[in-house]
């Protein structure tokens, strides 16, 4: 039997959305708000979802506590509480929540074993969230 | 297509352990949910039921009746039980989310005629949830 296993993590971070590639005015009318060139912050809720057979002997899709390790460890200590306009991935690509998808989904897609990852999603605010499944 | 989902509560208490498991693999894997004395949970279900809406009515399916199936079949057994000891399903299975989830779906099934049953959810905690869609 294949079950869906979603487990939910919060981390802080701050972002400016802002693109070199376009003039001023482009940024300001494009992101608006976002723009702002101090950055602004978010109380991120990210979903992860894992899928797969449910073991017999352990009643699992996989051990939530790898799960945990592994996203505390590779995400929560990666983002939380920093700039992300100032980390790596989003050197060329602006920090928006769609993009803050994919990063995640590659780090867990390439380092977590034990279970298919089936989803990654992320709230940025109550009103707003975002989804990506390797697609 | 139309999807309905209805949502329930139910408290109960479980621990994690397989007799296939010596002592210290069973604390190994389940780590505290393992206490032989058990713990709860304030658990929280929502199964969707997908179907055409008929012309008539305008429903999906009579909710009423999917209350009453929901109730008689799932919250009757489960609402303020020890599952391990008291719950036929985990007399053998580990009383995971995900066998909570698979154990729901099965008991709804054959009971719910009008509706198409598309998926069972069940929130062990807030932060933690498993989706079972029949899949083998």
């Amino acid at each position: 039997m294949k079950a869906h296993l979603t487990r939910r993590y919060m981390f802080s971070a701050s972002h400016r959305l802002h693109n070199d590639e376009m003039s001023e005015q482009e940024n300001r009318a494009i992101y608006g708000k976002c723009n702002n060139p101090y950055g602004h912050g978010h109380n991120y809720m990210l979903e992860v979802t894992v899928g797969g057979p449910v073991d017999d002997e352990t009643g699992m899709v996989c051990n939530l506590a790898d799960l945990d390790a592994f996203v505390h460890l590779q995400i929560l200590e990666r983002y939380d509480q920093q700039n992300l306009n100032l980390l790596a991935e989003f050197r060329k690509d602006v920090p928006t929540t769609e993009n803050l998808c994919i990063a995640i989904y590659d780090i867990v897609k390439l380092g977590f074993r034990q279970a298919h990852l089936d989803r990654v999603r992320i709230e940025e605010t109550m009103m707003n969230s975002f989804e990506y499944a390797g697609d | 297509m139309v999807y309905l989902t209805r949502k329930a509560e139910f408290s109960a208490s479980h621990y994690y352990h397989n007799p296939k498991f010596t002592a210290e693999e069973n604390a190994r894997i389940f780590g505290k949910c393992n206490n032989p004395n058990g713990h709860g949970h304030n658990y929280t279900l929502e199964v969707t039921v997908k179907g055409a809406v008929d012309p008539k009515s305008g429903f999906v399916v009579d909710l009423k009746q999917l209350k009453d199936v929901m109730s008689r079949e799932v919250l009757d057994a489960l609402d303020h039980r020890f599952l391990n000891k008291e719950v036929p399903e985990f007399f053998t299975k580990v009383p995971t989310t995900e066998n909570l989830a698979i154990a729901i779906w099965q008991r709804l099934v054959p009971k719910l005629n009008a509706a198409q049953l598309h998926r069972v959810r069940v929130y062990e905690t807030p932060d933690l949830f498993v989706d079972f869609y029949g899949e083998a």
